[in-house]
């Protein structure tokens, strides 16, 4: 038993401190404040989030990951055109792949959908890679906001999210605790990566990450973040 | 003892994996009652739900969201439009599309410009969308 070594109260303590490190480490580095002075200037109240590109060998990538990105967006504050009406709308017009999409001059999607901003998002990493004995589930996307008024770029950001998130961080026992439920959430799901995109999605794409988008207009949260000081 | 000792470390483990989990989240509110919305629209997506399957857990979603007090998301009823334009049912589409406009102006331009497609291929042949 490792834990013998331990006086039971003493490893609690011992384990509150590493998770509080943890917290810590992962919330609050940032090392250059963003730039938001473009994002301020234009203020977009909703959002066209256009059907993401997949650069990932799984077909099941775009659409996964598509239909989990309202959440973070709307939560965080800003009206999301319907994600399905939006792909059905492309798909009318004799668009029906995410890379034709894209292609869509930025004053037509103004003219169709009456949006303030387009989200154009890459999926870099979709899927699960099997090493050895183990193998993981990674998310990595990046998006990029722009505003259909002015068509200047308001924000940029990426993130990934993986099954194996810990496994190999240090302190070692944060990354245990961190991968016994991460393996839990999976045993119960058939599909992996799609769970995992729903992680990606919400580090990529809500307000409150480093970094992040700022809050949009139905959140209590609007103007008050994005560097006090402009 | 001992065994008692480690089970408690077990849930302690669990919720502060969960916590890390959730990152920076803190608790927290949400603004929305989402219900099943975003599995459905996966399941939509992935051909792997009907029209009328999404349909029948939506609508039982509205009345569980107007017993919360809270909105439905951005996108809720106008996938509701969607989902009744596929089953044709042009009645209810209408009264989806509206709820959505009525919920969120911002949406106005779109769903009108998706009405009077409507409208044209009515006239003509095509399709509802």
């Amino acid at each position: 038993m490792p834990f013998d070594m331990f006086n039971v109260s003493a490893f609690k303590t011992a384990l509150l401190v590493v998770l509080a490190a943890g917290l810590t480490t992962g919330c609050a580095t940032q090392t250059k404040p963003y730039d938001y002075t473009a994002f301020k200037e234009s203020r977009p109240a909703s959002i066209l989030v256009l059907p993401p590109i997949n650069n990932s060998p799984d077909v099941a990538a775009t659409y996964s990951l598509f239909s989990q990105v309202t959440y973070p967006l709307a939560e965080s504050g800003y009206y999301v055109f319907p994600v399905t009406l939006v792909d059905e709308t492309f798909r009318q017009n004799g668009l029906h792949n995410p890379p034709e999409m894209h292609e869509v001059s930025l004053k037509k999607l103004r003219e169709i959908f009456g949006a303030d901003s387009a989200l154009y998002i890459n999926i870099k990493q979709y899927g699960t890679s099997y090493v050895v004995v183990t193998s993981e589930s990674r998310v990595t996307a990046e998006a990029r906001l722009i505003d259909l008024r002015s068509e200047q770029v308001l924000w940029t950001g990426s993130a990934t999210a993986s099954s194996a998130e810990g496994r190999n961080s240090s302190g070692g026992l944060v990354g245990m605790l961190v991968q016994a439920i991460v393996s839990q959430i999976l045993e119960s799901s058939m599909n992996q990566s799609h769970q995992i995109a729903g992680i990606t999605s919400s580090r990529l794409l809500s307000a409150d990450m480093p970094n992040g988008i700022l809050f949009g207009p139905y959140s209590p949260k609007y103007k008050t973040d994005g560097n006090a000081r402009p | 003892m001992k065994r008692f000792s480690l089970t408690r470390m077990a849930a302690g483990f669990a919720i502060g994996g969960a916590v890390l989990l959730s990152g920076c989240a803190s608790t927290h509110q949400t603004l929305y009652y989402w219900g099943d919305y975003q599995h459905q629209v996966y399941g939509h997506f992935a051909k792997e739900k009907s029209p009328e399957e999404q349909i029948a857990k939506l609508e039982a979603g509205l009345e569980k969201a107007r017993a919360s007090g809270k909105r439905v998301p951005p996108g809720y009823n106008a996938h509701l439009g969607i989902l009744f334009a596929l089953s044709e049912h042009a009645d209810q589409m209408l009264k989806y599309f509206e709820a959505e406009k009525k919920l969120y102006p911002e949406s106005t331009a779109y769903i009108d410009f998706l009405l009077r497609k409507f409208e044209n291929d009515k006239k003509g042949a095509g399709n509802a969308i």
